[in-house]
């Protein structure tokens, strides 16, 4: 049966390094939730703790309502898949995939065939009896996804399972494993640091960054409304732009850039100081008003125009202009003038906290 | 909710090595220990020391000891250094067979080298009466100093090649032509780069050398005549004591082991900090050479070569030789072999039943404790690592002292018995597969078990199911060298065997003192081909990564 893990603010140490400092997620029966960021923020020392190779130091795991901190990793009834597959080089593909079932103790006659429909359903039947150093990074990474859920866990984990793929392999593997999580409905737990990665497959994700999260929500509402500076910057692509803020009230209020050009907002309670907004290269356009600016540099990339403009003061941006909308590619030297998508535009403090509130 | 502390198995691993260690090493050294610093009656006294330390006698031993080991260790360097540079950088032929030949005369019993050399130039010797019978020739003397340094030499070299030629394999080919692409000449490149970074591997070789020079009992004894060294001294004192408490004995053996835990020390803190640990993407290239060159550098590569196999050779041979009593007389024949098989069954059985049970306990506790150092490392397991190896660097015949002492009393009463010399066995030779599993261990994807763990396996479960299966080659390659140590055992298991315990490396050895050259040679035949045959399937089963350092 699929689980609901609630973490409880998991606390973690290596010596005097707190790498987790207080975590909480609550992860519903089914869901696929990824922890995302970058190296070292924790995300897989909280894997680790989930699967019972790392130590609690703090807090509490709870797999629906039994609290697991003391439960030694093979009683966990986990199913993990290793960022380097970790097959048994000993042990032929079927092998490999019966093997948590005879831990189980599943009488023998049921095991040839559940072996079998797991293979079919990851597409690899024809390699049964090959050993894992005839096969190729997605092969064996098949075998590692099907011995994980043979065992029908309650939980499934992944660690960053598709990094030692090439890049065309690991877009067919994500949809691979999504549509099979899908299927049997197991509460799956994935690390990634590839953040296209986890918009594409999760139904929701926590961004995490030294040791704490960030931001919990689904991928359109991360991407779209980044609740602060850090997931703004490291989900997609955004531009920041330095701006001055002076208002007393909540409510709109117009972030001034250049004295004579200035972006309209929605402030969600008083501010006065320095800011940053931020906007995505998507979210800029090319007007005939606007904050002046030169193209420094463009590259065409088939359904885009991806260009650098410096922008009065210095600043660089960048700018994608869709190729469905026009044909000419703007020299480099070329005057332009910027405007930003008001209702998709947000701004940060100097501390990285949202200021403003989402347009609708 | 209670919370249950479960003790799981690999706690009860480290428990029970750390048992074992205690029992095995620590509890019978520290007996050595204790012997050492009191006189007959039981008191506390330093008066053996003093002894040892005033006495001009057992000073010259101990000058004889450094002088030997250290001159050995000198020409071990210079002829290390260059076969090590020679076989990694230029297309000599038939390097696997040079390699083989020249770890096969490391693992030759201790004294076949000395025993060798007595058929060939001994008093009666082929070569000796060969050259005073045509040339009117003299020869020096073997018997004495140079005699136990070339025969050291001869088998400890292999120590410097080995660990010069990993290291001189694994320097990046890049770095030296990095070198190169900044200028320097190639003698340059040799001082500036090259020897440097193999340096702590040289020096890791010679500490190798120069304790098993001041650990060698064999060849001393039956080739050092009037010259005594520490190792000898310390079973002709023991034997001159029996029936005594051996107290002075047991003080010579603590300089021994001060020695060798200095050199040790040494070794730690000099030449680990200055270890480069490289994995080189690109080993270096061999130089093709040519014609000329090549016949330069081949003859005394062939000479070392030859000289390396020359014991084995000379041992094979005179084995097939008619005797009668202690001279070899004209024709061949298997008399000796016939000898051997009705007189000395019970040396040859007992050496293939003591081995293999010994290697049994060596491959289940040495698995386990490269498992432990490698997977759990703790201060506690480190320490283990190191205890464990303390019996490689302490002469045999003191770990042979050690076991009288300690389990010749309540509650043991093991002397000559095979479960002491078993046991000695295991203690002395479990280095080998320590090392082994280690190296193997640490190439091993630690995810593999953690995926096991993962799927409901038991830690102690997994690692019979999946680590050990993985790690098997490197326990086995290591655990074959264990067992070619353990039938070349000598100086241990003449301090521990009785009439019912002989085996084939004391058998030679008594064969030898009473001049029964045949019966000798026909031995360390045995020997030496199961040795040569055991070397092959080591490199089979490890895939030619079969390493004795």
């Amino acid at each position: 049966m699929s689980q609901r893990v609630v973490i409880d603010n998991a606390v973690k140490f290596y010596g005097d390094f707190k790498a987790l400092k207080g975590v909480s997620l609550d992860i519903q029966p089914g869901e696929f939730f990824t922890l995302l960021g970058p190296s070292g923020c924790g995300k897989t020392t909280l894997l680790r703790m989930i699967a019972g190779f790392n130590s609690i130091d703090g807090g509490e795991i709870r797999f629906d309502d039994r609290v697991i901190n003391d439960v030694p990793a093979h009683k966990r009834d986990i199913g993990m898949v290793f960022q380097n597959y970790a097959i048994f080089p000993h042990m032929t593909v079927a092998e490999n995939v019966a093997y948590g079932l005879k831990a189980k103790k599943v009488p023998k006659a049921e095991i040839g065939p559940k072996v079998k429909e797991a293979l079919e359903l990851v597409q690899i039947a024809q390699l049964a009896d090959r050993k894992p150093s005839n096969l190729s990074g997605g092969q064996q990474q098949r075998v590692a996804l099907a011995r994980a859920f043979i065992i029908e866990p309650g939980v499934l984990l992944m660690d960053e399972p598709l990094s030692n793929l090439d890049a065309k392999l690991r877009v067919q593997m994500r949809t691979v494993i999504k549509k099979l999580q899908r299927r049997l409905g197991i509460t799956t737990i994935y690390v990634t640091h590839d953040q296209e990665e986890a918009l594409a497959i999760s139904d929701r994700i926590a961004v995490m960054k030294d040791g704490q999260v960030m931001q919990v929500n689904v991928p359109s509402e991360i991407y779209t409304h980044p609740e602060n500076q850090f997931v703004a910057g490291f989900i997609g692509v955004s531009n920041f732009i330095n701006c001055t803020i002076d208002s007393n009230t909540a409510g709109p209020v117009n972030a001034v850039v250049t004295p004579e050009f200035s972006v309209p907002m929605q402030l969600a309670g008083p501010f006065h100081g320095e800011a940053v907004i931020s906007a995505r290269p998507e979210q800029l356009l090319f007007s005939e008003t606007g904050i002046p600016g030169k193209v420094l540099f463009s590259t065409f990339l088939g359904d885009f125009i991806e260009y650098e403009i410096e922008i009065e003061g210095g600043q660089v941006l960048q700018l994608n202009e869709y190729t469905k909308d026009t044909s000419r590619i703007r020299p480099d030297g070329e005057s332009v003038h910027i405007q930003f998508d008001p209702m998709r535009v947000g701004a940060y403090d100097e501390n990285g906290a949202l200021l403003t509130v989402w347009g609708q | 909710m209670v919370k249950k502390k479960q003790l799981d198995f690999w706690s009860i691993v480290k428990v029970a090595i750390l048992l074992f260690i205690c029992l095995t090493i620590l509890y019978p050294i520290s007996t050595v220990v204790i012997r050492s610093v009191t006189n007959a009656e039981g008191h506390v006294t330093l008066a053996n020391f003093l002894k040892f330390f005033t006495t001009k006698y057992y000073l010259d031993v101990l000058k004889n000891s450094l002088f030997v080991s250290a001159i050995t260790t000198i020409f071990s360097i210079i002829i290390g250094v260059f076969m090590a540079y020679v076989l990694t950088r230029y297309d000599i032929r038939a390097k696997k067979l040079i390699n083989i030949v020249i770890i096969l005369s490391l693992m030759s019993p201790p004294f076949i080298g000395a025993y060798a050399w007595i058929m060939l130039f001994g008093r009666s010797g082929l070569v000796t009466e060969f050259m005073l019978n045509v040339f009117h020739i003299t020869l020096p003397t073997i018997y004495g100093k140079w005699g136990i340094i070339s025969i050291f030499t001869i088998k400890m070299f292999p120590y410097v090649y080995l660990f010069t030629s990993g290291a001189m394999g694994s320097i990046d080919s890049s770095l030296e032509e990095a070198a190169e692409n900044l200028g320097s000449s190639k003698w340059q490149r040799l001082r500036d780069i090259t020897i440097p970074v193999v340096l702590p591997s040289i020096l890791a070789g010679s500490v190798m050398v120069f304790t098993s020079c001041i650990s060698d009992f064999g060849t001393p004894m039956l080739i050092g005549q009037n010259y005594k060294v520490l190792a000898t001294l310390v079973y002709e004192q023991y034997m001159s004591e029996i029936g005594t408490s051996s107290n002075f004995a047991a003080a010579v053996s603590m300089v021994v082991i001060g020695l060798a835990t200095a050199v040790l020390i040494f070794q730690n803190v000099y030449i680990n900090r200055r270890n480069y640990n490289m994995s080189a993407m690109r080993p270096p290239q061999t130089v093709h050479l040519k014609a000329g060159a090549r016949v330069a550098v081949m003859i005394p590569v062939l000479i070392v070569v030859f000289v390396c196999m020359l014991p084995q050779l000379v041992v094979i041979v005179t084995s097939f030789r008619n005797c009668n009593g202690p001279y070899f007389v004209e024709g061949w024949s298997l008399d000796s072999y016939r000898m051997i098989f009705t007189r000395m069954v019970r040396s040859i059985k007992n050496t293939y039943v003591f081995s293999v049970f010994a290697i049994i306990i060596m491959v289940v506790i040495g698995s386990l404790t490269a498992y432990v150092t490698v997977r759990k490392r703790s201060a506690l397991t480190q320490i283990t690592d190191v205890v464990m190896m303390f019996p490689y660097v302490i002469p045999g015949a003191i770990m042979g002292l050690s076991y009288i002492i300690a389990f010749n009393r309540k509650p043991f009463f093991l002397a000559g018995t095979a479960f002491i010399m078993i046991l000695s066995y295991s203690v002395r030779k479990i280095p080998y597969t320590v090392r082994s599993a280690v190296g193997f261990l640490h190439q091993m994807d630690p995810f593999v078990e953690e995926a096991s763990i993962n799927l409901g396996v038991s830690p102690g479960k997994t690692f019979f199911k999946i680590t050990l299966p993985m790690m098997l080659p490197g326990v086995i390659s290591g655990a074959i060298l264990s067992w070619i140590e353990t039938i070349n055992e000598l100086s241990s298991s003449i301090m521990l065997y009785s009439g019912k315990t002989s085996t084939i490396a004391v058998a030679i050895y008594n064969e030898v003192a009473r001049n029964s050259f045949g019966t000798a040679a026909a031995m360390a035949t045995i020997l030496t081909l199961s040795a040569a045959i055991m070397l092959v399937v080591a490199n089979v089963v490890s895939k030619g990564k079969v390493s004795i350092v």
